[in-house]
């Protein structure tokens, strides 16, 4: 009998204190964001899709189509093609496609490139029902860009 | 039916635990052999997630298999990438910077804080109680938000290379985790109120889910399930690797042998990773995070090299051998939750039901690192 009315006492203490902490958090202001009302600023080094980067110079991109950032990738879903053309030094990139379905965001390509033609970008709102949507031609994207 | 039921005159009937089931934390299926409420037998059955980890280990070279490793426990990433990255640089012979080394501990013992934090909210949850998981979220947050703002992401980090880092941290980052630290710090009392000396608590864990140190050392168990019963065994103590053996921190040991008694290692382990970021911060240096000479083509000589690692949940290690290629001839990955779940079919025979889901929830399971 006195266990009994020992059990009754300790859950008693027990569910007092439980009771005393989530009141304290009664009043504290809610730390949820409400998205979609509120967006969150991605930081700098946040690791979106690989984007080509704008040259502020020429307002292009910096490309030479050299096909590393395509064989370090582990999983292949990235196509670079470039073509030779009169005139011009080097070869001049007429695709750049990334297949976002399969890419895991490692950032291999961006390291194996020496001219520095790729970043992360900041992008996160990217949710979508259909496997197109994720085919990404890098190249028109930077023409909209413009 | 192979299995006896418990007492006389009933009948067993089979109940299937998953694949799809909110207590087993991911598609672990468990086939249960019960006699009413008590469990009789019970097989997990495994391989709804495989990916072919290992295999992938094979087939492409050894920097293209880096993402894979916050791919496989996917809460604790970083040790993953840590016990990857050190063993190229044993088998290539490459020395990493100092500063390199003490933001890669840093950054490790952070990523198994929010493992843990993540685990006290789930595993609560599983015995029924809701509200420690959105505080331990609201913690484990903060963390997610310092790691989003060095490696670029939240949860499966691709961040240390051979013979480095990929990027640096910044005075901000470093000032944040102190900040962190000392929020922490005034939580725990709370979290050790709120939960550890709730009494629904303590009737559901003290002497439930007995494992011997003699059952750890058949099923090769580590991590907090082989402190929990009172070996004194930590990668990092035992076979230091990085900086661990420059810095001071206890390893947690109970004797209990019951689902408490992992419950308060995981807690105090919690205690311990702070005092270790809190030397990291003190001790690190200023320098460079690359090492200077890092092979392009990473090609080791011939052999077969074995490096492991404590990660959140127990011994990380990778078997590999070489035959001199740019690639793995072999890739062994040895995970800790599979060979902690694998006892969980001799110790939960005879239990209650409800007590074997809070004994499955005490080993801190992580199924994609089981199948791989």
């Amino acid at each position: 009998m006195a266990g009994y009315f020992k059990s009754i006492l300790t859950g008693t203490k027990s569910l007092v204190t439980g009771l005393k902490i989530t009141q304290a958090e009664f009043f504290r202001k809610p730390i949820t964001l409400q998205y979609p009302h509120e967006v969150l600023v991605m930081t700098p080094r946040y690791r979106g899709h690989i984007q080509l980067v704008k040259n502020p110079e020429t307002g292009t991109h910096q490309c030479i189509s050299c096909g590393l950032c395509q064989k370090g990738c582990p999983s292949g879903c990235i196509t670079v093609r470039g073509e030779k053309r009169e005139g011009v030094k080097g070869k001049v990139l007429v695709q750049y496609d990334l297949d976002f379905t399969t890419c895991s965001l490692c950032g291999q390509c961006i390291e194996n490139c020496k001219p520095g033609a790729i970043e992360f970008s900041l992008e996160y709102n990217l949710a979508s029902t259909r496997k197109e949507d994720f085919h990404y031609d890098l190249l028109a994207r930077l023409e909209e860009q413009k | 039916m192979s299995s006896q039921a418990l007492s006389q005159n009933q009948e067993v009937f089979e109940l299937n635990l998953g694949p799809q089931h909110p207590a087993t934390h991911g598609v672990l299926r468990v086939k249960l052999v019960m006699d009413g409420e008590y469990v009789v037998d019970a097989e997990p059955v495994l391989g709804y997630i495989h990916r072919m980890h290992e295999l992938m280990g094979e087939n492409r070279t050894w920097a293209q298999y880096l993402p894979n490793m916050g791919r496989l426990d996917y809460l604790s990433a970083l040790s993953y990438n840590l016990g990857y990255v050190e063993l190229v640089e044993k088998m290539m012979g490459i020395e990493v910077p100092e500063r390199a080394e003490y933001i890669r501990v840093l950054t490790t013992e952070l990523n198994r804080i929010s493992s843990h934090l993540l685990w006290f909210g789930a595993f609560v949850l599983d015995l029924g109680g809701f509200t420690p998981l959105l505080y331990a979220f609201d913690d484990r947050e903060q963390i997610l938000d310092l790691l989003e703002s060095v490696t670029g992401s939240r949860l499966t980090y691709c961040y240390y290379r051979f013979g480095g880092l990929y990027n640096d941290v910044d005075d901000d980052f470093l000032t944040g985790c102190t900040q962190f630290l000392k929020r922490l710090r005034s939580r725990m009392p709370m979290y050790h109120d709120l939960v550890t000396g709730n009494v629904i608590l303590r009737q559901r864990l003290v002497d439930v889910g007995p494992i011997s140190a003699e059952m750890c050392r058949r099923y090769g168990a580590t991590g907090p399930v082989l402190r929990g019963s009172g070996v004194n065994y930590d990668v990092r103590k035992n076979e230091p690797y990085s900086i661990y053996p420059e810095l001071d921190f206890d390893v947690p040991v109970y004797n209990e042998c019951d689902s408490m008694a992992r419950y308060m290692v995981r807690m105090d382990e919690i205690e311990q990773s702070m005092r270790i970021i809190e030397q990291c911060i003190a001790q690190m240096p200023q320098g460079d995070i690359m090492a200077p000479k890092v092979p392009k083509m990473i090609k080791p000589e011939v052999g077969d090299y074995y490096h492991a690692v404590e990660a959140a949940r127990g011994t990380f290690g990778i078997r590999t051998v070489s035959d001199g290629k740019n690639q793995a001839y072999r890739m062994k990955l040895r995970a800790p939750t599979f060979c902690n779940l694998s006892l969980f079919q001799e110790a939960s025979k005879g239990m209650l039901l409800a007590d074997a889901l809070a004994f499955m929830g005490s080993l801190d399971l992580v199924i994609p690192e089981i199948d791989r």
